[in-house]
């Protein structure tokens, strides 16, 4: 698996502005286990590609709560084992279970709904949908509104006073027929998404396509996306990708923000520094191959570790 | 070459070719919606417009529409007739989707099967509605033209520099692009919308992140079976007629104004429906009407040629308000 390389700079201008925390509580998610518990199991998971073996026999666990940090070189098989834990492939041989579920073989969009989402080392933003738009595409994964349900809108909600409209006719409308739910829910993912891009600190160009968006904001834009779909397990694979050192020290802010608000990380990164600073446990892949998993502390010490990866320069990416 | 007669009734002509280019921008919204979503031709579209119009047949047989009825009437049975030609088009779209589609895509077949199996299915309910309805049911089943009762009488409503506005002319006009600033809205601003054009754009990635791909797939095929069926109510409504190779040559107007618009664009539908239709009214005005199928190709190539993604050219992911 070759693992392009992104050599796209940042922009010089680009203003990172700082997360207002005070909405934290509005967008933090509810868990449904405890601090500590197995969340995904990576067991025996072997995965060929005709003769190719892309994984073999790689073997770990994530907990709930913690920032887990998948390395290794190019080529040893990260983005391969995130493509099988969110669908895109099946593994050969061995299983992958989230909250007790299998998952191996699940459409992806039923394993994002499980409460798994991820993010791309090439950004693959919606591009020709604002950024607002994009985020909103992922809350549109938790709404509850069938087809039909949204086309007639069948479902009705009878509204509190602050869900009334201000305006005459159509406030007396909502009383005696009530706010049908998709309304509701559009109306609660515009408000969550705007918190969200707020969360990631590029909410002051909502309303841009996202192709037209410098670098860094296209890259935070992916993480609220992914967030949008309230995902226990939240997947982002390099997400410094191109970012010079102070973008990566606010990077590794926002992925321990990203912890503080319920979700369990698993961080794909080259850039060593970024990696033994913001993770909890660090998972080293080589050749397919997991040759150790440990804390920071101990796999920097790792001579294998050492031998395979840290003998190259960081920015080998 | 009579330019002559062409400049001297060019309101009217212009009004004609308005009126026919309308039917073909509904029909070719279903080819875009597809395409756009699956980059699939579905050539079974055709005959998708074919059933809406027998159900039309159907809907006034059923309740003995004729013409010559009150003015309530002639509402309740064209609102009817409407209902059933788009819940007939759009259950026949989405039976071909199902049957000729859907599993060919979970075996992950190559794109030219799919058009095979479209063509098939096409030609399946031509033949179903040409032979086999005949031999269970009779006429007005068979491989001739029948007749749809006018129910919706033709009548001048108002006059604008000598040119007559017709009852008929205006609902066409009018419903037509009513359906289709629906549509358009519907697939910028509503969620669903917003699903579809994620999957226009990306569809691993929309799927990725929590969007079902199946189910809007569907939902673009019952939504261009739906305008189809709306054509249908409206060309029955023109021309009184139908047939059971109806299909063809509308489904191969509106995929040629679906191509000369920008396939995958829902405004190009609308302009290359419209400019379709002119062209071939206009032809048919110059030279004779013989000259109408031949000109609506020719000027295809030439379209093409000098703008090869069409004349808006871009996709449905693009399509924006």
């Amino acid at each position: 698996m070759s693992e392009p390389t992104s050599s796209t700079s940042t922009v010089a201008e680009e203003q990172v502005v700082l997360p207002d925390t005070s909405d934290h509580d509005k967008i933090a998610i509810e868990q449904s286990g405890k601090q500590g518990d197995v969340l995904l199991e990576v067991d025996h998971v072997t995965l060929r590609f005709g003769g190719v073996v892309a994984l073999n026999d790689v073997d770990f666990q994530i907990r709930r709560g913690e920032i887990l940090g998948l390395i290794g070189p190019n080529g040893a098989g990260k983005t391969t084992c995130f493509n099988a834990m969110t669908g895109v492939y099946t593994p050969t041989d061995g299983k992958i279970r989230f909250k007790g579920h299998e998952i191996a073989g699940i459409k992806p969009h039923k394993i994002n709904h499980l409460g798994i989402a991820r993010t791309f080392q090439n950004i693959r933003l919606f591009p020709e949908m604002s950024a607002m738009e994009n985020v909103m595409v992922g809350c549109d994964a938790r709404h509850k509104s069938s087809v039909p349900g949204v086309l007639f809108r069948l479902v009705r909600v009878r509204p509190s006073e602050e869900e009334l409209p201000a305006s005459g006719i159509r406030r007396s409308l909502a009383k005696v027929f009530g706010i049908s739910r998709h309304t509701l829910e559009e109306r609660a993912g515009r408000k969550r998404s705007m918190e969200l891009l707020r969360f990631v600190g590029i909410a002051d160009r909502a309303g841009e396509l996202a192709r037209n968006l410098p670098y860094g904001y296209q890259r935070r834009l992916e993480i609220a996306r992914a967030l949008a779909t309230e995902p226990e397990l939240i997947c982002l694979d390099e997400p410094a990708a191109g970012f010079n050192p102070a973008e990566k020290e606010d990077l590794m802010g926002l992925i321990r923000r990203i912890r503080d608000l319920g979700h369990t990380v698993l961080v794909i990164e080259h850039d060593m520094k970024l990696v033994l600073g913001v993770t909890d446990r660090i998972v080293v892949l080589e050749f397919g191959q997991k040759i150790a998993e440990g804390t920071p502390d101990e796999v920097a010490r790792n001579p294998k570790v050492i031998a395979a990866y840290l003998g190259e320069p960081d920015d080998a990416a | 070459m009579d330019f002559d007669a062409l400049i001297s009734g060019l309101d009217r002509h212009t009004l004609d070719g308005i009126t026919r280019g309308s039917i073909y921008a509904l029909v070719a919204l279903g080819y875009t919606m597809v395409y756009g979503v699956m980059k699939l031709i579905n050539f079974a579209h055709s005959e998708v417009f074919m059933v809406g119009t027998w159900a039309v047949l159907g809907t006034y047989t059923a309740i003995g529409a004729t013409a010559g009825m009150g003015v309530g009437m002639v509402i309740a049975a064209t609102l009817l007739a409407l209902l059933a030609a788009m819940l007939a088009s759009a259950g026949t779209a989405l039976a071909v989707e199902r049957i000729a589609y859907r599993p060919l895509r979970k075996k992950g077949a190559p794109p030219l099967i799919f058009l095979i199996t479209g063509i098939g299915c096409s030609i399946v309910l031509v033949e179903t509605f040409g032979q086999v309805l005949r031999v269970i049911f009779g006429p007005p089943f068979g491989r001739v033209t029948v007749n749809i009762p006018s129910v919706l009488e033709t009548t001048t409503l108002f006059e604008i520099g000598g040119l007559n506005i017709t009852n008929t002319r205006l609902l066409i006009i009018v419903g037509a692009i009513a359906m289709m600033f629906a549509l358009d809205t519907f697939v910028n601003k509503s969620r669903l919308g917003r699903g579809v054009r994620a999957v226009a754009q990306d569809p691993d990635t929309a799927s990725l992140m929590g969007v079902n791909q199946e189910r809007v797939i569907m939902l673009v095929f019952v939504l261009g079976g739906a305008m189809a069926g709306v054509a249908a109510l409206l060309y029955s409504i023109q021309y009184d007629i139908t047939k059971f190779d109806i299909g063809f040559f509308i489904g191969l107007k509106a995929f040629t104004a679906a191509v000369l618009g920008g396939i995958g664009n829902l405004r190009g539908a609308l302009v290359g429906g419209l400019f379709l239709g002119i062209a071939e009214v206009y032809a048919s005005i110059i030279w004779s009407s013989e000259w109408t199928n031949v000109t609506a190709f020719v000027v295809l190539v030439i379209i093409l040629m000098f703008r090869p993604t069409g004349l808006l050219g871009e996709s449905l992911g693009k399509a924006r308000a």
